[in-house]
């Protein structure tokens, strides 16, 4: 478990975490979202020991970060902000040196390092100089670095940054089977990674916690939760959609000619519009009901506070 | 203290993955050859013992040393691998002395490797070959002291450069302190204790001393807490710059 009380951190010229207080629960899988400079980084970096913070506590497993912090970071993987690692050294040497200091030696060591290359898919450069690897590659060796260990809490700031499609696929099926029992804590700028990853998305701006609830919460508060969109063959009757019950407004979709329908708050129109299509007899080419848009929900909790 | 020898390892052959550690062997062999042999006049001065090669370490050092201390943790802010170094399992006096050790190992052979002097000398006459062998475990302190003020300069700065302007100047500092020429300036307003102070914090004495084949413990233990409280300020100094 991570209990964190009243974290504050205070740069020069700003307050980069302020009053911060959350307890996490293993197989929990938390996302941290938040603009640009929010603190999202200034956060894990207090929660695995690398800064001091100014005011408050953590404690990971009943570890207090500031007093035990060996027995705590020796708990903990983490890929930190720009996945560095040493670049003068090979992608085997380097993944070697940290399971040689995570406590491995001869033949376990040997298997730890085999694993996390194959978890990431490092096979084909681990002779290669880490120095001359692609952005991605490097990224995964960060993650390769972090995972070795099984770490009871894993916290990656930013994992698939820089990720093809298909790795960040890959990576995101390898945080989720790592989460059964574990704590795995992520910061990310792509929305949809925290409903396909997560069971709790933190939203955090200047700071401070604006928001902690599941993903799906934080989409059912988007004007679209709800929205059905309708791409149909003929011109629709606009009228007869607007009196439906429930339904809020309409929204055309300049773009393709569709016509989206916004529900009220609390109500679910896609029956009685499904209905009304059917008594019409429109020809309907798409039908779509929408949870919710993440990315109006995260400008309008954050709007203006981009730093 | 279980991952000092890790740390240890992965630094020292970090010298060996660029090509610094065979251009400061080389610069080192080459130099101490040129100033032994052709400057210092080793053949006419008739005597076979290694003095000049001693004499001429500390301004050689002065040089060469930081050079090979300036990147042990500027490189380490500046590529950010300080955050992994700092979030793992690992104490600061095994990170600070690690990286130290390894340098002043890598340095120590470096100065190994000067042996083919000794076999020259001893070719040529018959030299104290203890006063070698403390002049060598002199030499070797020195460049402790040069780096672990190195160390903590490049604690300090960000950027390798400035650490090793930095270092320089305070070695040379601590080099020149006991000439006549620097006791001058406090001479006839400082109290005598302050002379003997400053006077005592030079390296050039105790190193000379120690090279004439004379080890005072008082020496050795200058050079040992010499060496010790800068790694001790190292260790502060990472706390509070490694996050800018
Ligand atoms: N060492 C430092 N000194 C001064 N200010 C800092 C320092 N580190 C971070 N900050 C400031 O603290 C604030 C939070 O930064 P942080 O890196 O935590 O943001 P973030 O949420 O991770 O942003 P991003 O999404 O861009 O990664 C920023 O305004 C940043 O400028
Ligand atoms: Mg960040």
């Amino acid at each position: 478990m991570i209990k964190v009380t009243h974290l504050t951190k205070r740069f020069v010229q700003q307050v980069a975490v302020d009053d911060l207080s959350f307890t996490i629960e293993p197989g929990e899988v938390v996302g941290f979202l938040g603009p640009n400079g929010a603190g999202k980084s200034t956060t894990m970096k207090m929660l695995t020991g690398f800064l001091q913070p100014c005011e408050g506590n953590v404690s990971i497993c009943g570890f207090d970060i500031g007093k035990q912090t060996l027995q705590a970071q020796r708990l903990i993987g983490y890929l930190p902000e720009g996945a560095p690692c040493y670049g003068d050294m090979s992608v085997g040497d380097f993944l070697s040196f940290i399971g040689q200091v995570r406590g491995y030696r001869g033949k376990e060591l040997k298997q730890r390092v085999a694993r996390a290359i194959a978890l990431v898919e490092l096979e084909r450069v681990v002779e290669q100089n880490i120095d001359t690897l692609s952005k991605g590659f490097k990224r995964r060796v960060g993650l390769a670095q972090a995972v070795m260990h099984d770490p009871k809490v894993l916290i990656l700031d930013e994992p698939t940054d820089g990720l093809d499609p298909n790795q960040k696929h890959q990576v995101r099926k390898l945080i989720k089977s790592l989460a059964v029992d574990r704590i795995v804590i992520i910061s990310t700028h792509i929305l949809e990674e925290v409903s396909a990853l997560c069971t709790r998305a933190m939203v955090i701006s200047h700071g401070r916690l604006l928001i902690d609830e599941t993903p799906y919460a934080l989409q059912s508060r988007s004007r679209y939760h709800q929205a059905v969109t309708i791409l149909a063959e003929q011109p629709l009757d606009r009228q007869l959609l607007q009196a439906l019950p429930g339904v809020m407004a309409l929204e055309d979709n300049p773009l393709d000619g569709s016509i989206t329908l916004l529900a009220k708050p609390g109500e679910v129109i896609f029956p009685a519009v499904n209905q009304l299509i059917h008594a019409q007899g429109w020809q309907v080419r798409e039908l779509e009901v929408e949870r919710g848009r993440l990315d109006e929900v995260f400008r309008s909790l954050t709007r203006g506070d981009a730093a | 203290m279980k991952q000092l020898p890790i740390i240890f390892k992965r630094e020292f052959t970090s010298f060996f993955a660029t090509p610094l550690a065979y251009v400061f062997l080389l610069i080192f062999l080459v130099l101490s050859s040129v100033f032994t042999f052709y400057l210092s006049g080793f053949y006419e001065s008739g005597q076979a013992n290694l003095n000049p090669f001693f004499n001429f370490h500390p301004w050689l050092y002065l040089f060469l040393v930081p050079a090979l201390a300036m990147r042990m943790w500027a490189e380490e802010r500046k590529s950010g691998t300080i955050e992994l170094l700092m979030t793992l399992p690992i104490t600061r006096f095994e990170s600070v002395v690690g990286k130290f050790l390894a340098a002043w190992v890598f340095a120590g052979i470096a100065l190994l490797l000067t042996f083919p002097m000794v076999l020259t000398v001893n070719y040529l006459g018959d030299p104290d070959n203890g006063a070698i062998l403390t002049g060598y475990l002199g030499s070797w302190l020195l460049v402790g002291a040069y780096l672990s003020v190195g160390s903590c300069m490049s604690a300090l700065a960000k950027n390798q450069v400035i650490a090793f302007i930095l270092t320089v100047s305070l070695c040379f500092l601590f080099v020149v302190s006991g000439f006549s020429l620097v006791l001058d300036v406090f001479n006839g307003w400082a109290p005598q204790w302050l002379l003997d102070v400053v006077a005592s914090f030079s390296f050039l004495t105790r190193f000379q001393a120690i090279s004439k084949g004379v080890i005072d413990v008082r020496d050795l233990l200058y050079f040992l807490s010499f060496i010790t409280a800068w790694l001790m300020a190292t260790a502060v100094v990472i706390d509070l710059k490694k996050a800018d």
